[in-house]
């Protein structure tokens, strides 16, 4: 079964219980794969990249409408807006890197976290229903821009020789285990971090969004005959873990803008 | 067919960035963050310093208020408790002057009875004189006029005459006195 063959995430027609059926269809790497809407000269433009590009699109509505001509006195949607933002720059920026070096990272942290959470977003909302960061390119991207701009600052902080050993946790007080401390810090901070930055966003998103699509097929798999039983315990679940994902899509969007004010607080410390 | 099976088939391995992906992701975050690094987070930052301005602004103003409320307390309060005290004062001094005036008064009316009295005893002193002389010349007249019937003849001498009277009553007088005298005795 192939997800070009589909629209739907699986076949509809497949029932408990029904004569020659053909059982439970199981979500897989094949629910992570879209027919593409159409195709401009090999470039296949799918349902995650509409998603994403209706991301843009309702965030600068969104935040033109509450900030264009905002008011000293706040209407419904400036409040609202500006909660948002207080949170990510008090909570976030102003906690981690302290005002004065803070102030500066605001923007790319709000709009970092605002654009991580929607696209997780549109896992549970209806007709959408696909966490768009579930598609690895995505978080990668924003791990690719976040990495650049942490290495350019540590580069541009600490010249390139202050630059290494800030990147390497140089510190000369460790003595003999100095050069291995440094290989594991390079290789922990230059190598593996941004990966391990994208693939948590993408495999926390992957995950929610199999365990969704399964007890959503699976519902529909025992709406017959005697599995009338059985469907709404699935859809119990089903509830159960839409709440569950509402809670992780901000955790992890939260997650994701914490390690990148981390990161960048690590460039701005002092080298030993 | 297992998922393996499909992932080579769809040349998918879910930790490939496919690259049109890639570009398109970071193309709609950098039109958001253009957005609103450039345009939108400074026009709210304007308004949310120019609120806390107004805010601390308001403050100010009400601390001020409140200090000048407290200011003209203290004035109206000071001015009530002189005006209690200028009342007071003022209750005192027409009670002082109340009873000075009831008091001399009193003194007044005392000396006026006093006068009235003592002129009521002159007149009667005066009366009893004006009395007792009158009954003298009187009584005088009289026993002459009685005595002179009486001897059959008149008697012209006035200084002699009024000798005699004045002996007469004299001797009355005395028997008077001795009288009372032996009423006193015969008392004791």
């Amino acid at each position: 079964m192939s997800a070009a063959d589909t629209t739907l995430a699986f076949d509809a027609s497949c029932k408990i219980f029904v004569d020659g059926g053909c059982g439970f269809q199981s979500p897989g790497l094949h629910s992570f794969v879209f027919k593409p809407m159409f195709t401009v000269g090999g470039f296949e433009f799918n349902k995650p990249i509409l998603l994403a590009l209706v991301t843009t699109l309702v965030l600068c509505a969104f935040f033109w409408k509450a900030f264009a001509s905002p008011e000293v006195v706040p209407g419904k949607l400036q409040m609202v807006a500006e909660s948002g933002y207080d949170f990510v720059r008090r909570g976030i920026a102003y906690e981690t890197l302290g005002k004065k070096e803070g102030e500066k990272w605001v923007p790319l942290l709000v709009s970092l976290f605002f654009f991580i959470w929607l696209m997780n977003l549109w896992s549970v909302i209806p007709l959408a229903q696909f966490p768009v960061t579930s598609i690895i390119a995505f978080p990668a991207a924003l791990a690719i821009l976040v990495y650049v701009t942490w290495l350019s600052l540590t580069f541009k902080r600490h010249g390139f020789v202050g630059g290494l050993k800030n990147l390497t946790g140089y510190d000369k007080s460790l003595g003999a285990v100095l050069p291995l401390v440094m290989l594991i810090e390079f290789f922990s901070n230059v190598l593996v971090r941004p990966f391990t930055h994208a693939v948590r966003l993408f495999a926390n998103m992957f995950a929610g969004h199999l365990l969704l699509v399964m007890f959503t097929i699976a519902t529909w798999f025992f709406l017959n005959s005697w599995g009338f039983a059985y469907a709404p315990v699935a859809f119990v679940m089903v509830m159960v873990m839409i709440a569950f994902e509402l809670f992780i899509q901000a955790v992890q969007a939260y997650v994701f803008v914490v390690l990148t004010a981390s990161y960048i607080s690590g460039a701005l410390e002092e080298s030993h | 067919m297992n998922l393996l099976q499909i992932a080579a088939e769809e040349e998918q391995n879910p930790l490939i960035p496919p690259m049109p992906e890639l570009v398109i992701g970071l193309i709609a975050f950098l039109i958001v963050f253009g957005l609103l690094a450039k345009k939108l987070l400074p026009r709210i930052n304007e308004v949310l310093e120019e609120r806390k301005a107004a805010i601390e602004g308001g403050m100010e103003k009400a601390e001020a208020a409140q200090i000048e409320a407290e200011q003209t307390l203290d004035q109206y309060k000071a001015q009530l408790a002189e005006a209690r005290h200028e009342a007071n004062r003022l209750r005192e001094e027409a009670r002082e002057q109340g009873s000075a005036l009831i008091a001399e008064m009193r003194a007044e009316g005392q000396r006026q009875r006093e006068e009235i009295i003592a002129a009521g005893h002159a007149q009667v002193e005066a009366d009893k004189k004006a009395a007792s002389l009158a009954l003298r010349q009187d009584v005088g007249a009289l026993a002459t006029d009685l005595a002179g019937r009486l001897v059959g003849e008149s008697l012209e001498d006035h200084a002699r005459q009024s000798r005699v009277v004045d002996r007469f009553l004299d001797e009355l007088e005395a028997k008077a006195a001795d009288q009372s005298g032996t009423k006193a005795e015969a008392g004791a």
